[in-house]
């Protein structure tokens, strides 16, 4: 073995203000498309449950269709299929403007969205039926029965398979490096490159998005906590 | 029937092709207490639910407080703020304390400020016996008392008619009573009840009417008094026999 380790590479140079960059845009893509995902899941899953059949065809289009034909392929369609179609000046501006980050941003929600709102809808229906009835029993109309009630409890049941889900998004996002997105992975790999030391490059990208994910893990565990429905026992320390 | 708060005319029902309700006729007048009774599965459920539209019907008509249920528009959540209900699973909202459980309606429907709907809330607090438990979340509270906050939430929205499908049922013997005093005290005041019950003290003390059903009909209606003393039809008798030895 003649390998030598030379950790300082990954602070020498222009290496750690690499690594910085792509963890700043590994937070922004993943945050963005996580509150896109979390909308659209919301509305999706309750689509889903609500008694009318039009809008329940409608979510399980939307889920079946994005849920279903893999994330790289999405990330393609939203940067090389979608800009064609808009006018020409939009396109312009979008490829001065980091089309790529946006490209990435809309796939990477939209696909998780669809995997989001099967644990919305799940926390709904967890939810027994009387409690509708009770909402609409005292005059609420469906909309705000889902609104005050049903949406608000099934949020507080399903942090810990969201949390999953988010952390799955978090870990997704390094697929935006296929279309240049300057993310985490993407800048792993630039320092790799450039030092010509794999190991080193490699182990500091892993240590980040393990520090990543753990955080998340932990901000949501107190999340739960603090929302948690009285009577019903948090789980976690 | 002109005047009347509730009135079935031929109402019919299927689940598919299960009919559990039959050319139902039934009339309630405004102030009267009706206790609905019969076996399991003999459609008193789907009976009361049918009153509020949370059960649609597919023949006859139902006329509540004047608005025809089977004609097209009605606007249900408005009948709804008219037509209160409690269930046997009390139903209170888990995230929501007793005072946000019963102002969330007036408030969001009816367009109360909160300072005006939290008044009122603690008056009915008062008036179902529970003043202290404002703050409280329903898992914090006996049986008996969220039966009694369902009771007040519902009587936020100032109903003209109640409903209440066996808000007993679910309760541990010792708490029924007071669940039933505060029911006892509402008809006094003259609300309209339907009141589906196997508590039988109930319906010969508070009942003005007693309506037995079996297999989706009406098999009997008759005054408290006359039902229990002579129950006409036989399977009236079978029903009271199982339900009174007990
Ligand atoms: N959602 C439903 N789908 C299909 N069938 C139903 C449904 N709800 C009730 N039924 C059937 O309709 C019939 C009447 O039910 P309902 O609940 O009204 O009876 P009930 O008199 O209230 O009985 P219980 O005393 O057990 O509450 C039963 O045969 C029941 O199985
Ligand atoms: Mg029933």
């Amino acid at each position: 073995m003649s390998y030598q380790f030379k950790w300082s590479v990954l602070w020498s140079g222009q290496s750690g203000g690499w690594l910085l960059q792509g963890v700043a845009t590994t937070l922004a893509i993943s945050g963005l498309a996580w509150i896109l995902a979390v909308g659209l899941g919301i509305l999706a899953g309750a689509a889903r449950t609500v008694p009318w059949r039009p809008l329940r065809l409608a979510g399980t289009f939307y889920v079946e269709f994005f849920r279903n034909v893999p994330l790289l392929v999405w990330m393609f369609f939203w940067y090389f299929g979608v800009p064609p179609l808009l006018p020409r000046g939009v396109q312009d501006w979008l490829f001065n403007h980091s089309a790529e980050f946006w490209a990435g941003m809309f796939a990477l929600g939209v696909y998780h969205g669809a995997r989001m709102s099967e644990v919305i809808r799940s926390g709904i229906n967890s939810i027994p039926r009387t409690q509708f009835e009770a909402s609409v029993a005292m005059g609420l109309t469906t909309f705000q029965a889902y609104r005050l009630i049903i949406v608000p409890i099934a949020l507080r049941l399903i942090v810990p398979p969201a949390t999953n889900e988010s952390l799955n998004l978090l870990k997704n996002s390094s697929v935006a490096l296929t279309i240049s997105v300057a993310e985490l992975t993407f800048q792993t790999r630039q320092v790799e490159t450039y030092t010509a030391k794999a190991i080193e490059a490699l182990t500091a990208g892993t240590l980040i998005y393990l520090v990543l994910c753990v955080s998340i893990a932990w901000i949501m565990a107190r999340v739960e906590r603090r929302f948690a429905i009285p009577g019903l026992i948090a789980r976690g320390g | 029937m002109a005047g009347a708060a509730i009135e079935f005319e031929g109402v019919s029902k299927w689940f598919g092709n299960h009919q559990v309700l039959t050319d139902i006729d039934l009339a309630i007048v405004p102030g009267e207490v009706v206790v609905v009774c019969g076996p399991s599965g003999s459609g008193k459920s789907t009976l009361i639910r049918c009153v509020n539209g949370l059960e649609p019907f597919q023949r006859g008509d139902l006329v509540v407080l004047g608005d025809s249920l089977a004609s097209a528009g009605v606007r249900m959540p408005a009948l709804r703020t008219r037509v209160g209900m409690v269930f046997q699973s009390f139903n209170l909202f888990p995230h929501m304390t007793v005072l946000e459980n019963i102002t969330l309606a007036p408030v969001r429907v009816r367009g109360l400020s909160a300072t005006e709907a939290e008044k009122t809330a603690r008056t009915l607090l008062e008036r179902v016996r529970i003043p202290d438990k404002a703050g409280n979340y329903p898992a914090n509270l006996s049986g008996g008392q969220q039966q009694r906050v369902a009771i007040a939430r519902a009587l936020a929205m100032q109903p003209k008619i109640m409903l209440f499908d066996e808000p007993t049922s679910a309760l541990d013997p010792e708490m029924i009573n007071e669940v039933l005093d505060v029911m006892t005290d509402l008809a006094k005041e003259g609300m309209t009840m339907m009141v589906v019950t196997h508590e039988m003290g109930f319906a010969r003390r508070v009942a003005h009417r007693v309506v037995f059903m079996d297999a989706g009909r009406v098999v009997e209606e008759a005054k408290p008094e006359a039902f229990f003393a002579a129950p006409k039809s036989d399977r009236a008798k079978d029903f009271l026999s199982k339900i009174l030895s007990h």
